[in-house]
């Protein structure tokens, strides 16, 4: 059931040149949408395909596209966020280097949907290769008709460009991307207003993941029914699972949402088990801001149900016993790894990405840094445990935008259900694990 | 070699790409050329970006200097201060550390005899350490200018540092280009 939709063709040979996407029937959506279409309609077919945002918030896609602002005669933009770095997620990089056509040809639907004019995929500035290689395809669809004036004599125009970023994993929010596309710091923006209303160029804007987009030319090409009929419950569809860590096979995998997470892990079909036989001890399911949790609930929720890789059985019991499927990144860690240490390169992460607009999230993730630091270089004493929970309960909702959460339920679920390794490093004045 | 001296002025091949670039945003929003602007200019002028660099990408975006400062000391790609001929990135977050960067990186310091933020005597090789570069799948994880380099070992790392020390390695190229 898996390599569906997004990664069917993603071995073939060739396949980011545009005769070898073609002859796959590459562009075929852009042919019926433009033909059959209109602009709301394709909307209609995106919320009712019940497609879900997959940079990580998981916010329902046609649902965002419905709030645009049509009522005047501004420009509209449709934006890629191709800003790929919250730590443990690479599935995008996939897409970019080895299917850029699919990309190009989601955006297309987007931009017609939208009624946006000029388009931009932002890609994070490390990935200059791969931004050459959307260039290249880009150029390509020009030649062949599916970008410019009055493609394939519809009357529908459109103009496509590749942005870069320069490093700054906090132009992935979508209004710090938006500033940095303005050529400004990646300040994130006070909401409301929203991109919806006052976005790019204060022109209303949607801006949506790379694999959020991919998906756009099957659903047109099967239909709403036929997407909404993969997965379970809300969670619709396939996901990209980028698998990283202590596994046999690390890699980009689609998964039909509802596999079981023990299949996923334990299967040959997919991270084929735990390293060197060893046993698994926790799981970052989605991305390194999501909660960690400890191997019995990953596998199992607090019911003792199997837990599935969806948006509802992941968070499943919520913080207290669940986390999220985020952006699919998923981070295994095996019974050698400590927790500590893992959870200060993540902190020492967020204290390096934080803009520093708000108070709480740019000294909160430096002190959470320098305390993580103190207990795993055997420094610590029994009251930072605490103190390090205190600074993330008020960093969590105090700031403008989520990197304060991310940077604040990696610590406070680490404490949770490792609190014993905290200690252990401050009664040996040590770290229990280190070689 | 590490170099203090600023080429700023682009050539006519270079202005054209400039031009190309700051057309594909609406009339009168060339700003939001900055980004690809500054990693041209960088490029041209061995890997950082002086004063004197920003100015002239101020002028060439109509736009004042300070708002090129205040952008170019926000991003991590940009270097404020010279750097060597070859800068070696080691990503240092979650999944490589999980796969072995700290050994990695240890090594590059040992065979380069710096630190990471240093730059050798010779100007030949500077050493940086940075966050998730979204290749975690391949980690352990170093870039070098446009190129990713994946799944390193202390062997792999030695012999790209023999090639590199051999070729007389550049990272600063166009990366349009």
């Amino acid at each position: 059931m898996a390599k569906q939709i997004l990664l069917n063709n993603i071995d073939v040979p060739g396949l980011a040149s545009y005769e070898v996407y073609r002859k796959l029937g590459g562009y075929s959506s852009v042919e019926k949408t433009l033909k059959n279409y209109t602009p709301d309609e394709v909307t209609a077919e995106v919320k009712k395909s019940g497609l879900r945002g997959r940079g990580g918030a998981g916010f329902p896609a046609g649902m965002k596209w419905g709030f645009i602002d049509k009522s005047t005669d501004n420009p509209r933009y449709f934006v890629c966020n191709f800003d790929e770095s919250e730590p443990g997620t690479f599935k995008d990089r996939h897409i970019g280097q080895l299917n850029p056509h699919q990309l190009i040809e989601g955006m297309i639907l987007g931009s017609y949907a939208l009624g946006a004019r000029t388009s931009y995929i932002y890609i994070r500035g490390e990935l200059f290769y791969v931004l050459q290689i959307i260039e290249k395809a880009i150029d390509e669809a020009y030649r062949n008709g599916f970008l410019g004036e009055n493609i394939l004599g519809s009357g529908y125009s459109l103009d496509l460009h590749c942005h870069p970023g320069a490093g700054a994993y906090i132009c992935g929010e979508e209004t710090a991307l938006i500033e940095s596309l303005e050529g400004k710091r990646g300040n994130p923006r006070i909401k409301p207003p929203f991109p919806a209303i006052i976005g790019l160029y204060n022109c209303p804007t949607v801006v949506n993941n790379v694999e959020t987009i991919a998906n756009l030319p099957w659903i047109m090409n099967n239909g709403a029914d036929a997407y909404a009929a993969i997965g379970i419950g809300n969670s619709k569809g396939t996901k990209l699972i980028s698998a990283c860590g202590h596994i046999n096979k690390p890699g980009i995998y689609e998964i039909e949402l509802g596999l079981p997470v023990e299949e996923f892990i334990y299967s040959d079909e997919y991270c084929g088990g735990i390293l060197n036989g060893k046993k698994l001890k926790a799981v970052v399911a989605g991305g390194s801001s999501v909660p960690v949790l400890p191997a019995e609930l990953i596998l199992r929720t607090a019911n003792g149900e199997p837990r599935l890789m969806s948006y509802e059985s992941l968070s499943d019991g919520g913080f207290q016993s669940g986390t999220m499927l985020g952006s699919g990144g998923f981070i295994v860690m095996d019974e050698t790894t400590c927790i500590v240490k893992n959870l200060l390169t993540f902190s020492r992460f967020y204290h390096h990405e934080s803009c520093g607009q708000c108070s709480p999230c740019r000294e909160g993730t430096g002190w959470i840094e320098k305390i993580l630091h103190r207990i795993e270089s055997g420094k610590g004493s029994m009251k930072d445990i605490d103190l390090l929970a205190d600074i993330a309960k008020h960093i969590e909702g105090n700031t403008i935008c989520p990197l304060g959460d991310a940077a604040a339920w990696p610590v406070a679920s680490a404490i949770r259900h490792f609190r014993e390794e905290f200690e252990d490093h401050i009664k040996l004045q040590r770290c229990p694990l280190s070689k | 070699m590490q170099s203090n001296t600023n080429n700023t002025e682009f050539n006519s091949e270079t202005l054209a790409l400039v031009n190309l670039i700051i057309n594909r945003y609406p009339q009168g929003k060339q700003k939001s050329a900055i980004l690809p602007v500054l990693h041209i200019a960088q490029a041209e002028n061995n890997g950082w970006l002086s004063a004197e660099t920003m100015d002239y990408v101020a002028s060439l975006l109509e736009i004042q200097p300070i708002e090129v400062y205040e952008v170019a000391s926000f991003y991590s790609m940009f270097n404020l201060q010279p750097v060597g001929n070859c800068m070696i990135e080691v990503c240092q977050t979650g999944p490589c550390w999980l796969k072995g960067s700290e050994e990695i990186l240890a090594h590059f310091e040992k065979r380069l005899g710096i630190k990471p933020g240093e730059t050798t005597p010779d100007g030949k090789f500077s050493l940086k350490t940075v966050e998730c570069l979204a290749a975690c799948g391949n980690a352990p994880v170093i870039q070098v200018g446009t190129e990713y380099h994946e799944k390193i070992t202390i062997e792999k790392a030695d012999k790209l540092l023999n090639k590199w020390q051999a070729e007389n390695k550049c990272s600063h190229t166009n990366p349009y280009l």
